[in-house]
């Protein structure tokens, strides 16, 4: 990839700021969720939720099945692949997918490699739980980061913690001394230049989401106050009592984020929320594949 | 001078930042109440048309922001900006307007061309971008053409380019659309 591809994949995600992606697993629900405002969706087989309840290996989906949501909607269209799977991401750029999201939510395909995401023409967003590995994904190619979260759990506090933790560091980085920065890069096992660009420009050199648990309009309000650029909406939307209305209220949450009167309003009669899970209930921590 | 930036989605900050850097003040539309200050232009920023149409059907700002437009107030939309300008959407531009027209994001580009009346080797970035495959009233003329298709247009105040200026270094669309607003207040 060269750096022109670069740009354009780091500048259509900065297209998406301020929206929602939502996850959908059919045409349908795709266009639901064009309707309700997402700024793009994620086309998956399972839901997070539903890939932690069956368990297993969880892999790229059909990529027919992709194609059929990419006929569906006219807005972005992203699919996951696996961790490290070089050929998973060459099947999705193959069928011309906006953005490939290399996932922890999938079961990793390699323990130890993420992909060169330099060798595609195709975006890819990469989860990360603090600078380091947000640094790292973006030395490896990736054009936008959001935060791990714990997936399928409708429960926000690891996106908390992850965004809350990459913003604490960011802003250590912006106090440092010039000098401190050469220490700072090995800390973070990252490459000084891109430590240098964070203490310099006082952010990522690419645009920054939340992601993993977030169920409600207020969660999604939430999120952006703590400094997220927009929300990715995986299990929280098809998983709840009334999808069109819920998903229609986060993304105007997404927008007026501030507005507490507003966002009253905006959570009112949605039904019921996905049940979820908490953390400690669950055997598998997806946040901690992928480092 | 100070210009309304339309904030509901997309990328709303880049265009403050060339604004700002040349001189002039903002401030973000996210709703009604922000809409009702006193304004002398406009920006319909790059994003996602489809999101940005609901929100502004949705919080009650299509209405009135069209009604200003017809009135006169300068308006400059880069992309989704375009297509919200265009009609069918707004409609205060007399322009029909392809979306997605260049495919997918592996159809994404840059490039460098001449605009009428502004300069020649522009910045065009063009992401997902619509082109303009027609323009409908004599009133509104075609300033820019990439492999034969127009990519921007102005309409008397309003400004339109299926690219994004706000994207690129070079000021001089963003300085062109604050003369128009010059020269719309004298």
């Amino acid at each position: 990839m060269n750096n022109e591809r670069q740009n354009l994949n780091r500048q259509l995600a900065q297209m998406l700021k301020g929206g929602v992606i939502m996850d959908v697993t059919t045409p349908e629900q795709a266009r639901i969720a064009e309707e309700a405002g997402a700024c793009a969706v994620m086309a998956l087989e399972r839901i997070p939720a539903d890939i932690r309840a069956a368990g297993g290996v969880s892999r790229m989906s059909d990529p027919k099945m992709i194609r059929g949501i990419q006929e569906a909607v006219s807005i972005p269209v992203m699919a996951k692949c696996r961790i490290g799977h070089i050929a998973e991401a060459q099947i999705l750029q193959a069928i011309e997918i906006d953005y490939i999201d290399e996932s922890e939510v999938l079961s990793p395909a390699d323990n130890i490699y993420h992909i060169d995401k330099t060798k595609f023409d195709v975006p890819f967003v990469c989860g990360a739980k603090n600078l380091g590995e947000a640094l790292r994904r973006i030395a490896e190619g990736a054009t936008m980061i959001r935060t791990k979260g714990e997936p399928g759990t409708g429960d926000v506090v690891q996106a908390v913690s992850h965004m809350r933790l990459m913003q604490s560091e960011i802003r250590r980085l912006v106090s440092m001394s010039e000098d401190e920065l050469f220490e700072a890069a090995k800390q973070l096992q990252a490459p000084y230049e891109l430590v240098r660009f964070v203490h310099e420009n006082g952010k990522l050199p690419v645009v920054n989401f939340a992601a993993g648990g977030v169920a409600t309009p207020a969660d999604a309000a939430l999120m952006m106050q703590l400094g997220a650029e927009g929300v990715f909406v995986g299990s929280g939307i098809f998983k709840s009592g009334n999808p069109r209305k819920r998903a229609a209220a986060i993304v105007q949450a997404v927008t007026n984020y501030q507005d507490a009167k507003l966002l009253a309003a905006l959570s009112e009669d949605l039904g019921e929320a996905m049940v979820g899970i908490n953390e400690q209930e669950i055997e598998l921590l997806m946040a901690e594949r992928g480092k | 001078m100070k210009i309304a930036v339309l904030a509901l989605q997309g990328a709303f900050i880049e265009h403050e930042q060339r604004l700002q850097q040349l001189g002039a003040d903002t401030f973000e539309v996210r709703q009604l109440s922000d809409w009702q200050q006193p304004k002398d232009g406009l920006i319909l920023p790059g994003g996602e048309s489809t999101v940005q149409m609901r929100l502004l059907r949705g919080l009650g700002l299509y209405e009135p922001i069209r009604e200003a437009i017809l009135q006169g107030l300068p308006v400059f939309g880069t992309c989704a900006g375009m297509i919200l300008l265009s009609d069918g959407y707004l409609g205060t531009m007399h322009i029909r307007v392809r979306r997605n027209a260049y495919g997918r994001q592996l159809g994404s580009f840059h490039t460098e061309g001449a605009v009428t009346g502004i300069g020649d080797r522009l910045p065009m970035t063009f992401i997902r971008a619509p082109y303009i495959d027609e323009i409908l009233s004599s009133d509104c003329r075609a300033l820019a053409e990439v492999d034969g298709h127009i990519v921007a247009a102005q309409q008397g105040n309003q400004l339109a380019t299926a690219f994004h200026p706000e994207l690129d270094p070079d000021l001089r669309l963003h300085q062109h659309f604050l003369q128009l607003i010059a020269e719309a207040r004298s």
